[in-house]
């Protein structure tokens, strides 16, 4: 099976503390450590362990520029057996559609089987999936969190209310927005990166993916981020400022009273 | 103003209770608007649920066809493509159902698309004013959205309040024969009910929450030993499970279980609103994080920033001293 999987770079929030930049534009991006979007990696161990089950060949792709070459060079450690980097200055400024357009480019130019992308970024919509899908006329589902090969058609498990799994049979080709928690993600240390080091990958824009310059980047963008902001406290918590051991007591005491500690 | 339709799915004859939800986010797109709710399914289940919305909606749009019965996205999505004028705004729940359902949809309809909206500031010409989170509720942006050729928008389940309006008496419109043959290339096949797991979550009054804090799973005896002092369960938010350190069952949250508890301590969670819907019943929230920025301390009623990791230790010391437990 041929499987594509569209990954993309983000602030990594299990590493940094996300704040305001001083003009309030942006966030404050100087010290931020980037990583692979997390629903993407699981995206990506779910595309190899199908491989691995089915036979086939996995490409990792992603819409950026020259440093997000990293996390390609991260999921070709993984085991992936290609990537490619799509990038052109007319690539900036993409909204949700514009990233689903080159990324449907990049799909014509190649033949896959199987479509996969995390469910959301962490500053993202969960929208690139789902509008891919619908460009190229294939069937989709989200939030999958299990997938069984059977034939020519998928049998696929969506998480819905309460914990349930919907289970749907689709048929191939599609796409599918993977949730976290699907698999066990492998572990990728330096040195798997290091043998993947000199293993090329493609850059390719506007005139090797034949993109019509009038459906992406700024200029076609309907939906713009204006400003960032951190609205203001509501309520709010009554923060404890104490000791450690004075506010260990004062939580003792807060849950005595409300019938906890019996 | 574009004309303003709002979609909420039925299973069974009941509406989602997002159906009041989007109705006071259509007000704040147009106050002065009457939006149409349009339904789609099958039988007397449909018309049932039509029925119920008509009390509160002037306008009733039904779409009946077999296929429909269940509620599919695939099969949703044709349905309103056929039946929503050009260069509408469709508002739809942004919950399992509007995502699987709305990006594709706005493809087809070539409308604007935005997601998972908070609160509409508002509305110039063609061009919406909304709010969205980014990073897990850590910073809000303000969206701007250019409608003029229609837009399809999620909205986040419980951000807008329903507001009391007079009962209307509406009319349900059949907009059925608009939809042609319907074809699925993905079909349901069932529902698989989540297991219950060793602990019920759901039944104890005092909860100890671990979230992405704890960092691995040799540290969730730390929060065990916490919870038995004070006669609690342990429960997580998603990261926990998604790196197996629990089970599913000990998940609160939108996609996990739902609690009411007294008392809920959330240690090293930092908030995300998928995990705040799992909280019902207004417990007392104690929230303990290393990030004085973490968005719990926003709906907390008490608030540490501390190191869970040495925190809860000491916690569950002065416990033991209280109750005159032996170490």
């Amino acid at each position: 099976m041929e499987i594509l999987v569209c990954a993309r770079r983000v602030p990594d929030t299990s590493e940094n503390e996300i704040a305001l930049n001083a003009a309030g534009n942006d966030i404050e991006r100087d010290e931020l450590v980037y990583s692979i979007n997390e629903a993407d990696n699981y995206a990506v161990e779910e595309a190899l362990q199908i491989r691995d089950r089915v036979g086939g060949n996995v490409t990792v792709v992603t819409v950026g520029s020259e440093e997000d070459e990293e996390i390609l060079r991260r999921e070709l450690a993984m085991g992936a057996n290609q990537a490619a980097l799509l990038s052109d200055e007319a690539f900036s400024g993409s909204d949700g559609k514009g990233l689903a357009t080159i990324l449907k480019d990049f799909v014509k130019k190649g033949r896959y089987d199987l479509i996969l992308t995390g469910v959301q970024a962490d500053d993202g919509a969960a929208q690139v999936g789902g509008m891919l899908a619908a460009m190229l006329d294939y069937p989709f589902a989200s939030l999958v969190c299990s997938i069984t090969v059977e034939g020519g058609k998928l049998r696929v498990g969506r998480e819905i209310e309460g914990g349930n799994h919907e289970i749907n049979e689709i048929d191939l080709p599609c796409v599918l927005s993977i949730q976290t928690g699907i698999n066990e993600p492998r572990y990728v240390g330096m040195r798997g990166i290091r043998q993947v080091a000199s293993v090329p990958i493609p850059t390719l824009g506007v005139s090797e993916l034949g993109v019509d310059t009038a459906t992406v980047g700024e200029v076609a963008a309907r939906v713009k981020r204006v400003d960032y902001f951190v609205p203001a406290a509501s309520r709010g918590a009554q923060m404890l400022s104490g000791t450690r051991e004075e506010n260990a007591d004062r939580v003792l005491e807060l849950v005595a009273a409300r019938g906890g500690l019996k | 103003m574009a004309r303003i339709f709002v979609y909420v799915a039925q299973k069974g004859g009941v509406v989602d209770d997002s159906a009041v939800e989007l109705f006071a986010a259509a007000k704040k797109l147009d106050a002065a608007a009457l939006p149409t709710v349009i339904l789609t399914g099958w039988g007397a289940d449909l018309d049932a649920a039509c029925d119920s919305l008509s009390s509160s909606f002037a306008e009733v749009w039904k779409v009946a066809n077999p296929a429909l019965a269940y509620p599919n996205a695939e099969l949703v999505r044709q349905a309103l493509v056929s039946v929503v004028p050009p260069n509408s705004i469709l508002l739809v729940p942004h919950d399992h159902f509007g995502i699987d359902l709305a990006p594709g949809l706005s493809i087809k309809l070539n409308s604007a698309f935005a997601s998972d909206v908070l609160a509409i500031e508002g509305v110039e010409g063609n061009f919406l004013k909304l709010v969205r989170q980014e990073f897990g509720g850590q910073v809000s942006t303000h969206v701007r959205c250019d409608a003029s050729s229609g837009a399809v928008i999620t909205i986040r389940p419980g951000a807008f309040k329903a507001e009391a309006s007079a009962p209307v008496s509406g009319v349900v419109v059949d907009k059925s024969s608009a939809v042609g043959a319907l074809t699925a290339r993905r079909r349901y096949v069932e529902t698989i009910v989540a297991e219950a797991g060793d602990v019920d979550i759901t039944k104890h009054s005092v909860l100890v929450s671990i979230g992405r804090g704890i960092q691995e799973k040799d540290n969730i005896g730390i929060a065990e030993e916490l919870a038995e002092v004070l006669g609690a369960a342990v429960s997580c938010s998603r990261p926990v499970v998604d790196a197996k350190w629990m089970e599913k069952s000990r998940q609160v949250g939108s996609s996990g279980k739902t609690v009411k508890p007294k008392v809920y301590i959330a240690c090293g969670i930092s908030g995300a609103f998928q995990h705040l819907a799992g909280i019902k019943g207004g417990p007392f929230l104690i929230a303990i994080n290393k990030n004085p920025k973490a968005p719990i301390f926003q709906v907390a009623d008490v608030g540490i920033v501390d190191d869970i990791l040495e925190f809860l230790p000491e916690l569950t010391n002065k416990a033991r001293e209280l109750r005159g437990v032996a170490k």
